[in-house]
């Protein structure tokens, strides 16, 4: 139960993009159509749940203090937090590259239709935003974790995917022109954002 | 006003050249409103001036410093690994900037929290390396760098502006609408410290920025 309200808090609550503003770049830049959007929506979720567990378990067994215990109890006094931004960002490069050859090689459609958003995701803030929250709020399994990972992922996904189509129908309203594209993106998603406001006093 | 003193002060040491890339990333092709890079990690910061600050300041020596030292190397990074190279340097230089923050200003860093650790995905940073640092000698590049991240910090500055003088009447801390005026009847306007006026109020500077600047509206 205690899952099920981080999941649904991480998507709605939590949101990604409307109350951290962690993934912007790409949000803004590839949600110019629903198709593409929902491709790169996928691609983040999916390296999402493979990098935050991987994170999480490199965090406490190696680098916490105290956490290299399991190896000898001489190094129960080793902190080696310091190191963890260089390391979830390895980490999630090496696995985006990984998750591209795999994609590549068993689903070639797959792989076309995520194509060029792949490699993109290496430097998507949401990505390295959840390793450091998890890090941050001190989740102390790598089942919420997951939970928190997917959670966040699906939340990402949702709100490019409404501000695509937000945007298509956008073409054929008269926006003044010098707030055409950019301006009225970032007006309307802090629109969107204030939707989303509403779902903070729920308790589940 | 922050701009113009900028450029005086450095204009005898650099040569025109490189006023010109400060003078660019400051206004028509800055970072934030033109180019849409590094939103992502920052925005959640300007709800006071003095976390906007720290960030802008840290941005800006990140910048600078990954410039300099990628286009140090740009001639012996292989292509095909420049990406890892790029985030190994860049994330090297948030570390130590995080430890200083750590040791200095401890209550700061803990208010920006993941934020700074986000530096390392910060668009702009990868942005000006490929775009800049990748082709330039070292010193136009540090200069790139440091524009861009002044650019960058110069409108978190004036977000973070906004939202703490309408949102709770203070500036760095310090209460600058006096009580009179809420006897009077004035409110803080709560909805400024939410998130989403963040976003509202950059779209409201893009709107002044291109009608000024003609040439920057999108078809």
């Amino acid at each position: 139960m205690e899952l099920f309200s981080l999941f649904i808090r991480s998507i709605f609550i939590d949101n990604m993009i409307f109350a951290y503003f962690l993934g912007m770049c790409s949000y803004l830049a590839v949600s110019k159509t629903v198709k593409t959007s929902m491709g790169l929506g996928l691609a983040v979720t999916f390296v999402l749940i493979i990098t935050a567990p991987i994170n999480w378990l490199i965090d406490n067994y190696l680098l916490k203090e105290g956490s290299l215990i399991w190896l000898s109890p001489s190094l129960a006094d080793v902190d080696l937090s310091y190191l963890s931004f260089i390391i979830f960002i390895a980490v999630i490069a090496a696995i985006t590259q990984l998750v591209e050859m795999t994609v590549e090689k068993f689903s070639p459609s797959l792989y076309n239709a995520l194509g060029i958003f792949l490699p993109l995701i290496a430097v998507n803030c949401a990505i390295l935003g959840v390793g450091l929250f998890v890090q941050e709020r001190e989740y102390t399994s790598i089942s919420e974790t997951t939970v928190y990972a997917l959670g966040s992922g699906i939340g990402w996904w949702l709100a490019i995917i409404s501000l695509a189509a937000t945007r298509e129908k956008l073409k054929y309203s008269n926006i003044p022109a010098p707030l055409r594209g950019l301006g009225i993106t970032f007006i309307l998603t802090g629109l969107m954002a204030i939707a989303f406001m509403s779902f903070m006093g729920i308790k589940i | 006003m922050e701009k113009n003193k900028e450029i005086k002060e450095k204009e005898p040491i650099f040569s025109k050249q490189n006023v010109d890339i400060i003078k660019k990333a400051l206004s028509r092709n800055n970072p934030v409103t033109v180019q849409v890079l590094g939103i992502c990690s920052s925005l959640a910061v300007t709800v006071q001036m003095k976390p906007a600050l720290v960030m802008a300041l840290s941005v800006m020596i990140v910048t600078g410093f990954s410039n300099l030292i990628i286009s140090l190397m740009r001639n012996t990074i292989p292509q095909v690994i420049r990406i890892i190279v790029q985030l190994v340097v860049i994330a090297a230089l948030v570390i130590i900037v995080d430890q200083l923050l750590k040791a200095y200003v401890y209550d700061v860093s803990k208010k920006l929290s993941v934020f700074v650790g986000l530096i390392i995905t910060n668009c702009i940073l990868m942005g000006r390396l490929e775009a800049f640092a990748m082709a330039n000698k070292p010193l136009p590049s540090f200069i790139d760098g440091l524009s861009n991240g002044m650019g960058y910090g110069i409108l978190l500055l004036i977000v973070a502006f906004f939202r703490e003088l309408l949102g709770s009447g203070k500036l760095f801390g310090a209460q600058v609408i006096p009580q009179s005026f809420y006897d009077a009847g004035y409110a803080n306007n709560g909805m400024m410290i939410l998130p989403p006026m963040a976003l509202i109020t950059i779209g409201i500077i893009i709107w002044i920025q291109r009608s000024k600047n003609r040439e920057l509206i999108e078809k």
